[in-house]
C-alpha cells in the first residue's frame, strides 16, 4: 500500500477507506502530529514576530523567484568557481541518467544518500537498482523505511507511521546479531552502527539541497543526524541534488529563511547541523570529497513558473508544517495520498507534475479549513492554489497552463452546478425552491447517503428566513 | 467607520440559514435594528456562490457573485450572519471578478463587508445583560471565521458578557470540524472521521448547548450528534445572544 505512483488518482478512495479503517496508524498520525504542531507552536511565542518572520521568508523566497533565470545562472558561474561542477535535469529520467552516469565515471561501488525528497521524487533509488547499483539510505527514518521496501509518509519524518515495536522487529529480522528490544536508544544505536561502517566504506555520497545561495554558489543542507555532513564530506564523491526553485539570491537572505525552516518543521530553534557546502577538498586540506556534483532538476517546474498565481507553489521550502496542521492528513497518513509530497504541499504539486488527468482528485480531498495557509512559513496560499486546481481539474478553457485541465469534469456534476446556477440567478425561482422544500421538510433532491450514512438527513424548517422577512417588513411599514 | 454614523446596513441572510436556520437571520435582524439600525433585507439574494466556487465552477459561482455586487451597491455595510459566507463576500469576490465591469465594485463590497459578530463586537461595540438560568455551553468557531475572517474571538467576546453563561470550547478547538461544503458528500468518509473526532470533543465538554456562528459546521456536527442520539442541542449564536439578552422568540 505504500509505493509512489505517477497515477495517485487510480484506486485513491481504496487508499482512503484503508488508511481511515487503521486505528493504529492514525493512533500513530494524531500523536506524532499533535507533537509537532506543539512544539512549533512552543517556537513560537510570539505571535507578531511570527507573521513578520513569516512576510521576511515569502519576500525572500519570490524575490529569488522573479529572477530564477538569472540566479540560475549565477549559481552556476559561482559554483564552477568554487569546484563543484554543475549538471541540468530537464526530466526526471534525465537527472537519473547524469546521476548514474557520475558513479560510473567514478567507478563507484558503494553509495550512500542523505535524506533528499528531491532524489525520492526523480525515483533515485529505482533507477540506481536497475543501473545495478545499491544506494543505503543513512537518514534513520530513510533506513528504517528503505529496509522495508517502503516509502517515507512523511516528508521530514519519512518513519512517522511506524511504531517502535514494529521497527524493533525488522531490526532483529533484518540486521544480522540483533536481538529484539523496544528501547529506542538501543534501536537507534544499531541503526547507526550499521550506517557508520557504510559510510566509512562508500566512494560516492548523494544529498539533498536546502538553500542554494546564487551570490556565493553555497550548498546548504540541514539535518539532525550528521548522516548529512557525513555523505557530503566522506565519501571521494559528493552529487547533490536539488529542484531548481531552491536557490536563494544572497546569503543574507539565508538567516530568516533559517529562522523559519527547523521551527516550522520540527519546532527546533535550529538543526543539530547546518551544513554550507562550497566546493570540493582544496589542495592545502586533508579531508573532503575530491569531486563535488550539483544536479539542477526542473521535472516539470518552469510549467508551474509560467502561471502567476501557480508560481507561489514554487517558494515552498519542504518543512512539513502543511502536512502537520492537516486534518486530513493527520487522518489519512502520508501513504493514502500515494505521492512523494502528501499532504496540502503534496496536492498542489503533484497534480501539477502528473497532470490533473492523474492526480486531480487528490484536490478533493481538502476541506479548505485554512489550516495549511494560516501556518506555511513562505505564505504560499494553499488552500486558493488547491481551489485553482479544481477549477482547472473541469476548466474547458484550451488556455489552462495545467497538464490534463478539464479531465475531472464529470456531465452530471457540470449539470447540477448549471442547474444550481440558473435557480439561484432567478430569485423568483428560488423562492418557489426554498418554499417547496421548507413545506416539505425535505431537501428535493435529497442529500446523497454520503451525508446520511453519518449523519441524521437534514430537516429544512417550517418557513423560509425570506418568508419571515417579508411579514417583518409589512409590521414595520406605515 | 465610527459606530454612530451606521444607520443603515443590508443582510445578506445566506441560503442555509434561508432554509434550515431562519431564526439565525430573524434574529440577527432584531439584534441589529436593536442597536436602532435599519436592516435592509434586498430579497433579490440567493446564495453567495460558495458552493460551485469551492468545487472548481467558477462560471457558475461569478454569476451569482455578479447578482450580489449590483443588488448590495449602496455604501452601507453588508453584515453576513456566517463566518464562510463573509469570507466569500471579503476575499473571494474580487478575484473572482477581478477581470471584468464589476472588479472595483467587488472590492468595495469586500470592503464594507463584516461577519455578524464582528459587527456587533467591534463596530457598535454593544453592552448587553443576561436574561437567562445559568447554562453551559460549547462553542464551535468556523474555519472560515477563525482564519479566513479573524473573528474568532468576538462571538466569544458577546457570549462573555453574559454572566449566566459559562462558554467552553471543545478539546482542539481550532479542528475542522469536516464539513467543507462538497466536501462532505465527495470525501465523505474523511468528513465523517473528522467530524466524529469533533463530536467526541464536543460531547466531552458535557455542555448543555453547542453554538456555532456558521450554519454549514451546525448542519455537520449537529447532524452526527442526532445520529449519535446525544441531548446536545445546537443553536447558532445570534439565536441564543437574541434570547440571553431580552429578546423573545424571535
Amino acid at each position: 500500500m505504500s509505493g509512489f505512483t505517477d497515477h495517485p488518482d487510480q484506486d485513491f478512495g481504496v487508499r482512503i477507506h484503508d488508511a481511515l479503517g487503521d486505528a493504529e496508524l492514525r493512533e500513530s498520525f494524531h500523536g506524532a502530529m499533535t507533537f509537532l504542531r506543539d512544539k512549533r507552536r512552543a517556537q513560537f511565542p510570539d505571535a507578531d514576530a511570527l507573521e513578520t518572520l513569516r512576510d521576511s521568508g515569502a519576500a525572500i523566497r519570490d524575490r529569488a523567484l522573479a529572477q530564477l533565470p538569472d540566479l540560475l545562472e549565477q549559481l552556476e558561474d559561482r559554483c564552477r568557481h568554487n569546484g563543484i561542477q554543475v549538471h541540468w535535469a530537464e526530466t526526471a529520467d534525465d537527472a537519473n541518467r547524469i546521476i548514474t552516469g557520475l558513479i560510473r565515471a567514478v567507478n563507484g561501488q558503494r553509495i550512500v544518500k542523505g535524506k533528499s525528497m528531491a532524489t525520492e521524487e526523480i525515483g533515485l533509488n529505482t533507477a540506481l537498482e536497475d543501473a545495478g547499483f545499491t544506494c543505503l539510505e543513512s537518514d534513520m527514518g530513510e533506513y528504517i523505511v528503505q529496509q522495508a521496501h517502503e516509502t517515507p509518509s512523511h516528508i521530514i519524518m519519512p518513519a512517522i507511521h511506524r511504531n517502535k515495536a514494529s521497527i524493533a522487529r525488522q531490526f532483529a529480522e533484518q540486521i544480522p546479531d540483533t536481538p529484539y528490544t523496544e528501547d529506542v536508544d538501543e534501536l537507534i544505536g544499531t541503526g547507526r552502527r550499521v550506517l557508520r561502517r557504510a559510510f566509512a566504506e562508500a566512494d560516492v555520497g548523494i544529498s539533498g539541497v536546502n538553500f542554494a545561495i546564487a551570490e556565493t554558489g553555497t550548498l546548504c543542507l540541514v539535518e539532525n543526524e550528521g548522516n548529512g555532513r557525513m555523505s557530503t564530506t566522506v565519501p571521494d564523491t559528493h552529487i547533490a541534488v536539488m529542484g531548481i526553485e531552491k536557490v536563494i539570491e544572497k546569503l543574507a537572505d539565508l538567516p530568516d529563511l533559517m529562522r523559519l525552516l527547523p521551527r516550522s518543521a520540527t519546532g527546533q530553534a535550529i538543526t543539530t547541523y547546518v551544513n554550507m557546502i562550497s566546493g570540493p577538498r582544496r589542495e592545502d586540506e586533508c579531508d573532503g570529497p575530491r569531486q563535488v556534483h550539483l544536479v539542477l532538476i526542473d521535472n516539470g517546474r518552469s510549467r508551474i513558473y509560467a502561471d502567476r498565481q501557480l508560481r507561489a507553489t514554487l517558494r515552498c521550502i519542504r518543512c512539513g508544517a502543511c502536512m502537520n496542521h492537516c486534518p486530513v492528513y493527520e487522518r489519512l497518513g502520508g501513504h493514502a495520498y500515494g505521492t512523494v509530497y502528501p499532504g496540502p504541499i503534496g496536492q498542489v504539486v503533484m497534480p501539477q507534475l502528473f497532470g490533473l488527468d492523474h492526480a486531480g482528485k487528490l484536490t478533493q480531498a481538502c476541506s479548505l479549513n485554512g489550516a495549511c495557509g494560516e501556518v506555511c512559513p513562505v505564505r504560499i496560499p494553499l488552500p486558493d492554489l488547491i481551489r485553482r486546481l479544481r477549477h482547472e481539474g473541469v476548466s474547458a478553457d484550451p488556455a489552462s497552463p495545467v497538464r490534463g485541465h478539464g479531465r475531472q469534469r464529470r456531465v452530471s456534476e457540470a449539470l447540477i452546478w448549471r442547474a444550481w446556477q440558473w435557480i439561484h440567478t432567478r430569485p423568483a425561482v428560488y423562492r418557489l425552491v426554498t418554499r417547496a422544500a421548507t413545506r416539505a421538510r425535505r431537501l428535493l433532491p435529497p442529500l446523497p447517503r454520503a451525508w446520511t450514512r453519518h449523519r441524521a438527513p437534514l430537516e429544512p424548517a417550517e418557513r423560509s428566513f425570506q418568508e419571515w422577512v417579508r411579514h417583518h417588513k409589512k409590521d414595520h411599514r406605515p | 467607520m465610527n459606530a454612530p454614523a451606521i444607520h443603515r446596513v443590508y443582510l445578506f441572510g445566506t441560503c442555509l440559514i434561508d432554509v434550515f436556520h431562519p431564526r439565525a437571520g430573524m434574529a440577527a435582524v432584531r439584534l441589529l435594528e436593536r442597536e436602532g439600525i435599519e436592516v435592509v433585507f434586498p430579497e433579490e439574494q440567493t446564495c453567495c456562490g460558495q458552493p460551485p466556487y469551492n468545487s472548481g465552477y467558477d462560471d457558475e459561482a461569478r454569476a451569482v457573485a455578479r447578482q450580489v455586487v449590483r443588488r448590495f451597491n449602496e455604501p452601507i455595510p453588508v453584515i453576513v450572519p456566517s463566518g464562510s459566507c463573509a469570507g466569500m463576500l471579503r476575499h473571494h469576490y474580487p478575484s473572482l471578478l477581478a477581470d471584468g465591469p464589476l472588479a472595483e465594485a467587488a472590492q468595495d463590497l469586500a470592503a464594507r463587508t463584516y461577519e455578524l459578530h464582528e459587527f456587533l463586537n467591534r463596530v457598535l461595540q454593544v453592552t448587553w445583560q443576561d436574561h437567562g438560568d445559568p447554562v453551559k455551553i460549547v462553542m464551535h468557531t468556523s474555519c472560515s471565521a477563525r482564519r479566513e475572517m479573524g473573528v474568532s474571538e468576538d462571538g466569544l467576546a458577546l457570549l462573555k458578557q453574559l454572566k449566566g453563561v459559562d462558554v467552553c470550547e471543545p478539546e482542539n478547538a481550532e479542528a475542522c470540524c469536516g464539513f467543507g461544503g462538497t466536501f462532505a458528500v465527495k470525501m465523505s468518509d474523511i468528513s465523517a472521521a473528522m467530524a466524529t473526532d469533533k463530536c467526541s470533543a464536543i460531547r466531552a465538554t458535557e455542555a448543555d448547548q453547542l453554538l456555532s456562528s456558521d450554519c454549514g459546521c451546525l448542519l455537520n456536527i449537529d447532524g452526527m450528534l442526532r445520529k449519535q442520539g446525544a441531548n446536545l442541542p445546537a443553536e447558532h449564536l445570534a439565536e441564543f445572544l437574541w434570547k440571553r439578552t431580552g429578546g423573545d422568540t424571535p
